[in-house]
């Protein structure tokens, strides 16, 4: 039996998947709470002893080797900076978000002495700087990476602009105490995006100093490397099932949602082109495999920033048909985001709860997917797309805490297709719904790195 | 080398045009930056933006350009663009209008270099070496 153990370091609990590469079967998973504050390694033995108690079949000697993935200690934390909105800093958004992370502060154009104070005060663990083209504005990615000198900004930067700039930018950084990274332009011509070298520095520096930096390398000593954030590893799992491996075929254009306590997180895999013919596209390229990250979407604590996006009239249309609770939806709000350990314990608080979910799943993937706009020509009406047409999509899969455990799943992610009345959104229209009820898709994530073969037949195999 | 924007404004998608002229600026030593049919106002001004580009070309065949141009200059000054060239071209205005006058309300709209219908894009390149070079 070759044994091969996967680790979560997740923000609340430490997850252990155990799986055996021989018969491609997962023996067992196992979790405890993260234990960021004191020793890492406490929260990990406890879920080891409770998988080993569990599963006494596994004997530790057989481990042939580990992978592990951190989302701990608030994650991996960035500001994007770019020149343009809908251009450099849409593309430099899509660089941090594809790399696993969470884009707390963004700027656009020549960044103010105001914006630097608010970027030194906040928590932010790396700065992604791009703007202009190659060849195209030079002068305010200069700009910008002066004030970050002068701020004495002690954060890694990566600096991914127009590459006329990069001269200038390296001179002025060097002998400094700056710590910098030179890559690719994020988007080296007009809407062409180019993230794939600033993603892999972002993993880099998230390997080799951030999860230091927040008290998980100590985790090392007994598993080997961290090797990247845990959204990544999702990601790249879902590439996987939807690319197939070898002679294994995948799933085709696929979409995993994943609803937290704080975020609700949509990835799709897809080129997601448009369907038809009169139907032209705007905007940045669209990455191949997308990850959005929607901060005012969750079930805790985000929960009362729902009543901002939904009225209470249309949140009343999430609930159940049948449902006759007179629910109080912003006193129910304000309890789940003051006690963010709140579990329902009543019908009407699990259908409360639902509601919410559903709501996370509609306006998340609201944003996630493409929309079309009409535009009346004189040959006729012709379409403009801005974003990935996402109807054809086969397969939905949930995964996360609040989806995988609740009996209703299938019903809340219903909500991803067009049954809300949103005909301008290119929405699944009619996709087959799986949820990933064993909890394995950041495990599959790590374990596609080695052994891509096995991690897609258990994905096959363990999704229902 | 000289960065240029192209592209047909508003919901005008005569394509053949835009090509011509992206073939003939492009072999003549201007970066030309295409956004092709269907551009937006805001299309043109975020390319050029990004590409540091001196020189916006609009093109439009359908007859509606004079609404689509409106407060274009503004919308450049607005941007920091108050330095870039605007030439626009092609079938500007509805119907059949003297030209001169068609000129001048373009200019007055902010345009640098107005082109009638039929003009060659050859002539606007001598236009375009003498006002940003090469």
């Amino acid at each position: 039996m070759e044994l091969y153990l996967l680790v979560d370091f997740g923000s609340t609990y430490t997850k252990l998947t155990a799986v055996d590469l021989d018969d491609n079967y997962i023996i067992g998973t196992s979790k405890a709470t993260t234990t960021v504050d004191t020793n890492v390694l406490e929260g990990y033995d406890k879920a080891l002893e409770r998988l080993l108690r569990n599963h006494p079949e596994i004997n530790m000697e057989n481990i042939s080797g580990f992978s592990a993935c951190s989302s701990a200690a608030g994650g991996l934390k960035m500001a994007a900076i770019g020149l343009v909105e809908e251009l450099t800093v849409e593309a430099a958004k899509r660089a941090c978000l594809g790399a696993g992370a969470i884009v707390n502060m963004v700027f656009s154009h020549h960044i103010t002495k105001r914006e630097i104070k608010k970027l030194k005060e906040a928590d932010i663990d790396i700065i992604l700087l791009a703007g202009g083209t190659d060849g195209g504005n030079k002068e305010c990615i200069i700009h910008n990476a002066k004030r970050l000198k002068e701020a004495e900004i002690d954060v890694p930067i990566i600096i991914a602009g127009n590459k006329d700039a990069v001269d200038e930018i390296e001179e002025m950084y060097e002998n400094t105490k700056m710590e910098f990274y030179i890559v690719n332009n994020v988007m080296p011509q007009l809407k062409k995006l180019n993230v794939k070298e600033a993603k892999e520095v972002i993993r880099k520096i998230f390997i080799d100093q951030i999860i230091e930096a927040k008290g998980i390398k100590k985790a090392e000593q007994k598993i080997g490397e961290i090797i990247m954030p845990t959204p990544e590893a999702v990601l790249l799992a879902a590439e996987l099932l939807s690319n197939g491996y070898e002679d294994i075929e995948g799933f085709g254009e696929l979409m995993v949602i994943d609803i937290g306590g704080a975020t609700t997180d949509v990835h799709t895999i897809g080129e997601g082109f448009p369907k038809r013919t009169e139907v032209i596209m705007k905007g940045l390229q669209e990455p191949f495999a997308k990850r959005t990250v929607e901060g005012d979407l969750g079930m805790r604590y985000s929960a009362n920033a729902l009543l901002n996006l939904v009225s209470d009239y249309e949140f009343r249309k999430y609930f159940e048909e049948d449902d006759k609770c007179n629910h109080n939806i912003a006193k129910s709000l304000e309890r789940r985001r003051e006690n963010v350990d709140f579990i329902p314990e009543t019908k009407d608080e699990e259908e409360f709860d639902k509601a919410i979910a559903k709501i996370c799943c509609d306006v998340s993937i609201s944003r996630h997917v493409g929309h079309v706009e009409v535009v009346h020509t004189p040959l006729g009406n012709m379409y403009y797309q801005t974003g990935k047409d996402l109807s054809e999509i086969k397969y939905v899969i949930g995964t996360g805490g609040v989806l995988i455990n609740n009996s209703s799943a299938k019903n809340i992610l219903r909500s991803v297709n067009k049954k809300s009345n949103k005909k301008l959104e290119l929405r699944p229209n009619n996709p087959s719904i799986l949820i990933d009820r064993s909890y394995i898709m950041s495990a599959m994530g790590l374990l596609s790195q080695k052994h891509p073969k096995s991690s897609l037949k258990l994905m096959k195999q363990y999704l229902l | 080398m000289k960065t240029v924007v192209i592209g047909v404004i508003g919901a005008d998608v005569h394509a053949v045009g835009n090509k011509i002229i992206d073939y003939v600026l492009s072999k003549n030593g201007y970066n030309v930056v295409n956004i092709g049919v269907l551009s937006s106002q805001e299309d043109f001004i975020n390319a050029a933006i990004e590409t540091d580009a001196k020189a916006i070309l609009i093109s439009s065949l359908y007859g509606h350009g004079e609404l689509d141009c409106q407060y274009m200059k503004e919308q450049c000054d607005e941007a920091g663009l108050s330095d870039i060239k605007l030439y626009v071209g092609g079938n500007i205005v509805v119907g059949k209008q003297d030209f001169i006058q068609v000129e001048k309300r373009f200019k007055k709209m902010g345009f640098d270099r107005v082109y009638p219908p039929g003009v060659k894009i050859e002539q606007a390149l001598v236009d375009l070496k003498e006002d940003i070079g090469i």
